[in-house]
């Protein structure tokens, strides 16, 4: 068992038992365990339909907007069970970026990336909001290409200008986790390598998960990875581990294309 | 032989075929222009009748009674006075059902669009859809019956106010439900995904984003009940004076188009009122036509 993860030092997320369900008895994801390491990519693969997105919308209680999902089991935050935790504290703690670019329309440049602190009431000076607004932009490598045009609208740049806007979003809050859910499938290959490089750019400051359908992404930037099938977590290792000596026959299934 | 039959039949058919969209051709040609006839007859007519009496009393001074009507008409002279009461009870009416209703219609509507498929917010859909086709008469008793006998104790603008707000009404709350609809979820899960509390939400992120379509429904619900005539009789009632006083019964334009009607010596001033209205309405849904036009090119975008 050299490529467990149950030894996990200090792990920062902690998945314990759970289970989420669209409608009463239909489980999108089934008793899920997992410790998610720090500082690290885990990617969460399966083909579509298996809850990855599902799982990945769980870390920061995103299925609370929707009284009709049903979750059961916890998640603990650096040993604190989210459900305790409120939604604004762990969403400050746990970002987000979604599979399509959403800038928010009627924001600037300027005013997308502080919009975790204008939504949460949070008032800064000038010279914090600057600051905050100048590293982000740098972090995602556009500040070079957006500082000129801070002020015009976020939706007027390229897909992929637009997808590393809103992880500047989410990082301007200096959360502990980022939670990625296909970021890259609308874009183009060449932003996809620019968001891949960042991703194993920004690993160093921040927990990842990334769900992912791309099995080449997976094993290009992803230290750990999940795979998923109909809701199960079938197998969950080291990538490089993983991608060479799948323990299960689905995982060996996917990952050489029989099905996905 | 038989396929040599068939294919003359074929010929024939298409013949009979180019016969046909010739002819409904002609019928749509048809159709539009007797549409088109009514409308160039109504604005030629309001325009050629009503361009006489437009100056510039007519829009700063209040209308005039029977007998200076009556003497202008003898003399040969334009008739003195204007519709400024009526304009200036226009706006007053119309600025304070605005306060109702469009806070309540967006407010609804936002309602409506965030609890979707739920028995409570089904029951005000429909209920809002009963609202529309309410006959505007029947809701001037209603008013009449709430605020002209309860409140106000008299006919008053707020009376038309009321009336007019419920009319506006589910025009605000069916279109911020459509714009609502309008807003891909991905931003408002954005904007929850950042611990953003509910109504920050709605005020920071869903109201701004929608801003154009709900503007578009507010105009529109404006030019509905611009003209509206029936249901102010019976609140508003009317007054020859300039009044800001809401508790006061208050003039507005079709009502004075509805009082120069019944008078004979005032014919003159029902048309230039009308055209007024007419202008007026018609610089509304111009200005509202561009600005969901320029919706649509965002969303293109």
């Amino acid at each position: 068992m050299t490529e467990s993860l149950d030894n996990i030092d200090h792990p920062v997320l902690k998945v314990r038992d759970l289970s989420i369900a669209y409608e009463a008895g239909k489980y999108a994801v089934k008793d899920i365990n997992a410790d998610i390491e720090s500082k690290a990519i885990t990617a969460i693969m399966g083909p579509s339909g298996c809850g990855k997105s599902t799982l990945l919308r769980a870390f920061n209680r995103m299925h609370e907007l929707y009284p009709n999902i049903k979750t059961e089991g916890t998640i603990y935050l650096n040993d604190n069970d989210i459900r305790e935790m409120s939604t604004i504290e762990l969403r400050r703690r746990v970002g987000m970026v979604f599979q399509r670019p959403n800038p928010f329309p009627t924001m600037n440049i300027y005013e997308n990336v502080i919009a975790g602190y204008k939504l949460n009431g949070i008032r800064l000076k000038r010279g914090e909001r600057d600051d905050i607004v100048e590293n982000s932009l740098k972090n995602v490598t556009l500040w070079d290409e957006v500082k000129d045009s801070l002020f015009k609208k976020g939706t007027f740049l390229s897909g992929g200008q637009q997808q590393r806007l809103c992880i500047a979003r989410a990082i301007a809050f200096n959360p502990d986790v980022l939670l990625l859910d296909e970021p890259t499938s609308a874009l183009d290959p060449v932003s996809t390598a620019r968001i891949e490089d960042l991703l194993v750019d920004l690993k160093k400051d921040y927990t990842i998960l990334l769900v992912t359908h791309n099995m080449s992404q997976a094993a290009r930037i992803s230290d750990n990875s999940m795979f998923m099938y109909l809701g199960e977590l079938v197998e969950y290792g080291k990538t490089d581990y993983m991608f060479t000596n799948p323990k299960d026959s689905r995982t060996e299934g996917y990952l050489t294309g029989k099905f996905g | 032989m038989a396929s040599v039959s068939s294919i003359t039949g074929l010929i024939d058919n298409i013949q009979s075929r180019k016969r046909k969209n010739r002819l409904f051709l002609a019928l749509v040609i048809a159709m539009s222009v007797l549409t088109v006839v009514p409308i160039v007859f109504i604005i030629s007519k309001i325009v050629s009748n009503g361009i006489g009496q437009i100056n510039f009393n007519f829009f700063v001074r209040s209308s005039p009674d029977t007998l200076q009507a009556m003497t202008a008409i003898a003399n040969n002279d334009t008739i003195p006075g204007g519709i400024a009461n009526g304009i200036t009870g226009n706006f007053l009416i119309i600025l304070v059902s605005s306060v109702m209703a469009i806070p309540m219609g967006i407010m609804i509507g936002i309602y409506l669009y965030e609890n979707q498929g739920r028995r409570y917010s089904d029951l005000l859909r429909s209920l809002t859809e009963i609202l529309q086709g309410v006959p505007s008469i029947v809701l001037g008793i209603i008013s009449y019956l709430w605020i002209v006998k309860n409140i106000t104790n008299g006919f008053s603008a707020f009376a038309g106010s009321v009336a007019l707000a419920i009319m506006m009404l589910p025009m605000i709350v069916r279109s911020t439900e459509e714009t609502m609809k309008m807003i891909p979820n991905e931003i408002r899960e954005a904007a929850f995904a950042m611990g953003a509390p509910y109504h920050k939400v709605i005020l920071r992120i869903l109201i701004p984003s929608g801003f154009s379509g709900l503007s578009t429904g507010i105009l529109l619900s404006l030019s509905r009940i611009l003209g509206e005539t029936a249901p102010l009789i019976m609140t508003a009632l009317g007054s020859t004076a300039i009044n800001y006083n809401i508790t006061k019964p208050t003039s507005a334009v079709p009502l004075l188009i509805w009082e120069f009607y019944n008078d004979p010596n005032m014919v003159k001033l029902v048309w230039s009122s009308s055209l007024f209205l007419l202008i007026f309405v018609l610089t509304l849904n111009i200005f509202t036509g561009s600005l969901s036009s320029k919706r649509k090119i965002r969303k293109q975008k």
